[in-house]
């Protein structure tokens, strides 16, 4: 289960329309808590960083910016609870690419860009033995939860 | 000795919530595989199915990345902390990048490939990867013939050839993929069969057809890379800007006399060939192979330069030559290299690109007739035609300006040999007061010829003989040789 807010889901929906027809990407910074669930609190965006023809099918953080990503987050007392990137002209649906190329436990959201327009917005969560992505429900908001 | 491994939260749940384990080891590998010995949960997430470290796990050893050093053979000390962290890739399935795709080799393969797979560098993978790959050659000739032989024995699993020429006996001292009893036989149906005989395994996609503006983007979507063997600037261009629309490397080559050039131009990772050379000679300034001559090996030597490359692209080498030029002189035998950059104000490949689709390339050249009559038009006459005038006794003297050597090889009846770099001096001994038919191999130097001669103000009539001496031969004598 993965909490992301309406802001959120916004800016990553907002990141990948602009960087339509290439592949966006970013961190997502919050907590992990019990049994699974995690709280995204912000959206860390980051420069997709390959190369412009091959941006339109990959996307890619480099190690240093997912380590300056964990500092920023743990400077606010966070942690990279997972990653989103955009499909553009593809469903949000994770590839074989995207699975030999991901940690359990970490959400892996996909935004599909249609045309230049947000379509779909899913978060996936790879299974302990490597072979597959499950899909894992997003709710709106911890505290409408809590409430 | 005692190394401090900090796990990533999301591996955590492998190390019994434990941020940190403390191993002993002497190098980063040898830690990985405490590490993992003690925790095999969190293996497969580090190591692949062939014990290699997964590509986007980096290992940081007090904040240095150990690919940056000795990768796994890093030493590590007593209190040297070390980091596991991820780079993220992803994205949408691309067949060619997903290794599990990759086609398997026969046994017949295995044996024939043996000299490949022994080798780290290209190995069970690479060859797979040759396997994959297609490679769309554009011409068969000097340059062709070399790259589509070493193309073809190296397993490059579809190889496409473009090609409208027939064999000539003139192609035979250099083009090595035709033989003898190939002369009059369309390039590409020789070059089909000798490559077959080399290479069984492979597909072969012949196009017999001039590339063109119109066939061009469809033709390289096609295929993965393109290979460059033509013989002329407009052609050049067009496979140059096609490549960068299509997002293709060209993987270029070109020879004159005894000076070669090759390089590797790919928009996306550096300069293209506009960048080099933004815009074409003027025509008739650079003369071709069939005006100038080229010593039969060269395109041997670089059309060899231009398959290695072909193959190290495909096998994902570091050092290519994207951005380098290279210059290799037979005569000397020397090689040079160049560094090239990729120029931001290039009309095709920068950053506010003029040429979005492919143009025509004979007027970007300016080898398309201008419509209007020029006030000083060049004047020419067919070999035919002035072979009628001859025999009819009419009042026409014939100017070769060829060198000696040429004339040596093979000459017009009755003509008087001025080399086309003293014919102002020697305008004297040219009569103005009849009319003047210069030759010369094609046409090109004796239209220079008689553009000198006006502009040094010489007062007869000058009339090109267009073709040269080699369309006296096709059209009139067959008895005078061809060169």
């Amino acid at each position: 289960m993965l909490y992301l807010e309406d802001n959120q889901r916004r800016e990553i929906v907002a990141h990948g329309e602009r960087d339509y027809p290439y592949e966006c990407c970013g961190l997502l910074l919050g907590s992990f808590e019990s049994e699974g669930v995690k709280i995204a609190r912000e959206v860390y965006p980051i420069s997709n960083a390959r190369e412009e023809a091959a941006k339109r099918n990959r996307f890619l953080i480099r190690p240093e910016e997912f380590s300056r990503g964990e500092r920023q987050a743990e400077a606010r007392g966070l942690q990279v609870v997972g990653f989103y990137h955009s499909h553009p002209n593809h469903p949000a649906v994770p590839s074989q690419y995207d699975l030999e190329h991901a940690w359990p436990v970490y959400s892996y959201i996909v935004v599909s860009v249609q045309a230049g327009v947000a379509a779909e917005l899913r978060s996936w969560e790879m299974e302990l033995d490597r072979t597959r992505f499950v899909e894992e429900e997003i709710s709106v908001s911890f505290q409408a939860a809590q409430a | 000795m005692a190394i401090i491994i900090s796990i990533p939260t999301a591996l955590r749940q492998f190390t019994a919530g434990n941020s940190q384990i403390e191993v002993e080891a002497a190098t980063a590998g040898e830690a990985l595989q405490h590490l993992t010995s003690q925790h095999a949960g969190l293996r497969p997430h580090l190591f692949d199915d062939r014990n290699e470290l997964r590509s986007f796990v980096n290992v940081y050893v007090n904040d240095d990345d150990v690919r940056h050093q000795s990768g796994q053979q890093t030493p590590v000390k007593d209190g040297d902390t070390m980091m596991i962290v991820p780079s993220i890739a992803g994205g949408v399935a691309s067949e060619a990048e997903v290794e599990t795709t990759l086609p398997s080799l026969s046994n017949e393969e295995i044996a024939r490939y043996s000299r490949h797979l022994i080798m780290p560098e290209v190995g069970m993978a690479g060859q797979q990867k040759l396997k994959a790959a297609s490679v769309l050659m554009i011409g068969t000739g000097g340059l062709g013939a070399p790259v589509g032989m070493y193309l073809a024995a190296a397993g490059i699993g579809r190889l496409g050839i473009v090609d409208f020429d027939v064999v000539e006996a003139s192609n035979l001292q250099r083009q090595i993929i035709h033989g003898t009893a190939d002369i009059g036989r369309p390039k590409i149906a020789s070059a089909r069969d000798r490559l077959r005989d080399i290479n069984p395994h492979i597909e072969i996609e012949t196009h017999e057809t001039r590339l063109t503006s119109q066939n061009a983007l469809p033709l390289f979507s096609n295929y993965d890379l393109v290979v460059d063997g033509t013989d002329n600037f407009p052609t050049r261009y067009l496979v140059n800007d096609a490549c960068v629309l299509t997002g293709k490397p060209n993987v270029y080559g070109s020879i004159f006399r005894f000076e070669g050039h090759a390089s590797v131009f790919w928009a996306t990772k550096g300069a293209c060939y506009r960048c080099l050379y933004p815009e074409p000679p003027p025509p008739g300034l650079v003369p071709s192979c069939a005006e100038g001559g080229v010593l039969g090996v060269l395109p041997g030597i670089v059309g060899a330069i231009q398959a290695a490359e072909t193959i190290k692209l495909v096998l994902g080498a570091k050092d290519t030559l994207i951005n380098r030029l290279l210059v290799f002189d037979a005569w000397q035998m020397k090689f040079r290299d160049f560094k090239l950059r990729k120029d931001p104000n290039c009309p095709v490949c920068g950053e506010n690109p003029t040429v979005k689709e492919l143009i025509d390339y004979e007027e970007f050249c300016g080898l398309r007739a201008q419509p209007q009559a020029e006030p000083d038009a060049l004047e020419e006459v067919t070999a035919t035609e002035l072979k009628r005038r001859l025999d009819d006794g009419q009042n026409v003297q014939v100017i070769d300006v060829r060198e000696p050597f040429e004339y040596e090889i093979a000459r017009i009846p009755e003509t008087k040999l001025i080399p086309l770099n003293q014919v102002v001096a020697r305008m004297n001994e040219i009569d103005p007061s009849r009319d003047t038919v210069v030759h010369c191999k094609a046409g090109v130097r004796s239209a220079k010829a008689i553009a000198s001669l006006k502009r040094a103000g010489f007062p007869g009539k000058l009339i090109n003989l267009k073709g040269g001496i080699t369309a006296w031969s096709d059209e009139v004598d067959p008895s005078v040789a061809k060169y």
